[in-house]
């Protein structure tokens, strides 16, 4: 479910970051509240735990394939829906850097889709009603297949609407959408079934782990059932009404600026410096407006193109290797 | 994604180059990370059918892989996440967007250079990240975020994974290498024993938390990690590398410069 660079507009990345980077604050501040210093090396050695997980090959029976773990819910269920969710992030920013999975922009939107749906969605809508009364086995089994469903038909639907929004495929949404839910819903049940044996050993063995939740004895959640459906259902409202802003039909973000100001999408200049400048760039121009002078001939764009790439290339390189001798001669 | 002995190769890999003695290791940690941000929002801002203006976005990357003396076939080995995703996401565009352009004489669907486009945005962002991660220390990046004002609890949550990285990936790979030996012929690990491998993997990983909390508290840690030993000043050559790749990334973005370039040559020698 990890986004790529290339599969978000700049508008979408930012208001994704900025979602991100609230549920970040929050979580922040509620585990310095906890002011357990202990909790920090925890969620240090857990995010390390969630990643070496993800590496094994979980074998599906009867289909001949493999799953794998995501972690979201797991960790909520230890750490609470705050730690899960930081060191969510923290994995996921090691597997953008050091592995290419997922992209450095699309970040925001990956913390969202996989960290924000598998911590505090699946944990507050899913496994804190579900456990209020009371840990059991069964109990455990039922929590993590459902929130683990949950959070990956809610991440799914996100990706889906962060790539239409940032209008980089022709791909209809609701084609899109019929492809992604279906797959993420079998997704979800086989990260639901680990997720469940992994907790239910945990409870086993050491009950406690779980009992703890990552929150202190006796102190009360913050939010209540109502309250994050109503967060989640706001958080809707404000993400799509912003995506709205960036749709495809869009004009180009710096045309669009001039268009604004000006009320033109490209500039005349006027003055003197700007004429002469101008008449310089007629004068020089071998294929001017990307074709050969005179004639309308396609071929000018792609000569133009592939001349200039060869020619800036050579330039580059000449340059880095200059660069690179006079350096190693300093040394 | 790859098997657990070739991520600890890669983590390790990656350690390696960041902490070569290069000239591009040297420049400011926040320099690196600023203008690969900057550089992958340009990357991505172009049109989607731009593909020629795009193309020569491909200056930063690769003027670094030079500079750097990183190898571009260890490069092209990081697409192999991304490259299938983005393919498979522009090839709808190939039969949808059927608007018809001429290209070479020929009439082909507009699809192919949104298609094209795509995988180059792709292609060039990972080729951004790798440079500033194969260029920079994870100490030096964490210092880095700090400068940003990034809290300090996520910042040290990161640093703490990633050092715990290898020692839980050798961990894993020591009890599936084990499972491995006893199941000959098995791929994966069976039904029945999910739990109780990855649950003690856990409940391992718990106990060797606590104990490094502890080491951590022996070494006089109160809450606050120390990234690096000295403040990193900005030398004039960090400015001036900021100053340079800054200019160059916004013209290649704003005007389109190898069509422009191609002209001018095609002037002189025509």
């Amino acid at each position: 479910m990890h986004m790529a660079d290339a599969l978000v507009a700049p508008a979408v990345a930012g208001t994704m970051y900025a979602c991100s980077a609230a549920a970040a604050a929050y979580s922040i501040k509620q585990v310095r509240l906890e002011t357990d210093a202990k909790k920090i090396p925890v969620m240090g050695v857990m995010g390390a735990f969630v990643f070496a997980a993800q590496m094994i090959n979980f074998a599906i029976p009867g289909t001949g394939s493999s799953g794998h773990l995501c972690g979201g819910m797991m960790l909520s269920a230890l750490l609470g829906p705050c730690g899960g969710f930081l060191t969510m992030v923290g994995v996921l920013l090691i597997q953008c850097l050091f592995f290419a999975d997922g992209g450095l922009l699309a970040l925001g939107c990956n913390i969202w889709n996989m960290a924000f749906y598998g911590c505090f969605a699946a944990n507050l809508l899913v496994w804190k009603p579900i456990m209020r009364k009371g840990i059991s086995r069964g109990k455990i089994i039922t929590a993590s297949l459902a929130g683990c469903i949950l959070a990956l038909q809610l991440g799914a639907f996100s990706v889906v609407l962060e790539t239409s929004a940032s209008g980089i495929t022709e791909l209809p949404f609701a084609a899109f959408a019929m492809v992604m839910q279906p797959i993420h819903l079998a997704i979800g049940l086989v990260e639901g079934l680990i997720t469940a044996a992994v907790l239910a050993f945990v409870y086993e063995a050491r009950p406690e782990l779980l009992a703890r939740g990552g929150e202190r004895a006796g102190e009360k959640g913050r939010f209540t059932f109502p309250g994050t459906l109503a967060v989640l259902g706001a958080a809707a409202l404000v993400t799509g009404g912003l995506f709205s802003l960036a749709a495809s039909s869009a004009p180009d973000g710096l045309e669009w600026a001039i268009e604004k100001v000006t009320g033109f999408t490209e500039l005349e200049g006027t003055g003197e410096w700007e004429q002469s400048a101008g008449a310089i760039q007629e004068l020089t121009a071998f294929l001017p407006d990307y074709g050969f002078q005179g004639t309308q001939s396609p071929w000018g764009t792609v000569v133009s193109g592939i001349v200039g790439a060869l020619a800036v290339t050579v330039l580059c390189v000449g340059v880095c290797l200059l660069f690179r001798f006079f350096k190693r001669r300093k040394r | 994604m790859r098997g657990i002995d070739g991520a600890i190769y890669e983590i390790h890999g990656m350690d390696a180059l960041a902490a070569r003695k290069q000239w591009m290791n040297e420049v400011h940690p926040l320099v690196k990370l600023l203008l690969t941000l900057g550089y992958i929002v340009s990357v991505v801002s172009f049109s989607r059918y731009d593909v020629i203006g795009l193309t020569g976005m491909a200056v930063y990357p690769l003027a670094g892989f030079l500079l750097a003396e990183l190898s571009l076939r260890e490069g092209c080995r990081r697409l192999r996440v991304v490259l299938p995703i983005v393919c498979l996401m522009g090839l709808p565009d190939l039969f949808l967007d059927r608007q018809p352009v001429l290209f070479l004489g020929l009439q082909v669907n507009a699809g192919l250079f949104s298609m094209l486009t795509l995988v180059e945005k792709g292609i060039f962002a990972v080729f951004a990240s790798y440079l500033l991660i194969a260029t920079t220390s994870l100490d030096k990046l964490c210092y880095a975020l700090r400068l940003l004002h990034v809290p300090k609890v996520l910042v040290t949550q990161f640093m703490l994974t990633y050092r715990y990285i290898t020692v839980l990936l050798e961990e894993a790979e020591r009890m599936t290498q084990a499972y491995a030996l006893r199941a000959n012929g098995q791929k994966g690990i069976r039904f029945k024993v999910w739990g109780s491998l990855t649950g003690l993997l856990l409940l391992r990983g718990m106990d060797r938390a606590e104990n490094v909390y502890e080491a951590m508290l022996l070494r006089g840690y109160e809450g606050d990690y120390g990234y690096l030993r000295e403040k990193l000043p900005f030398r004039f050559g960090d400015i001036l590398y900021f100053l340079f790749w800054a200019a160059l990334i916004t013209a290649f973005s704003i005007w389109p410069l190898l069509p422009l370039v191609g002209d001018l040559i095609g002037r002189i020698w025509i």
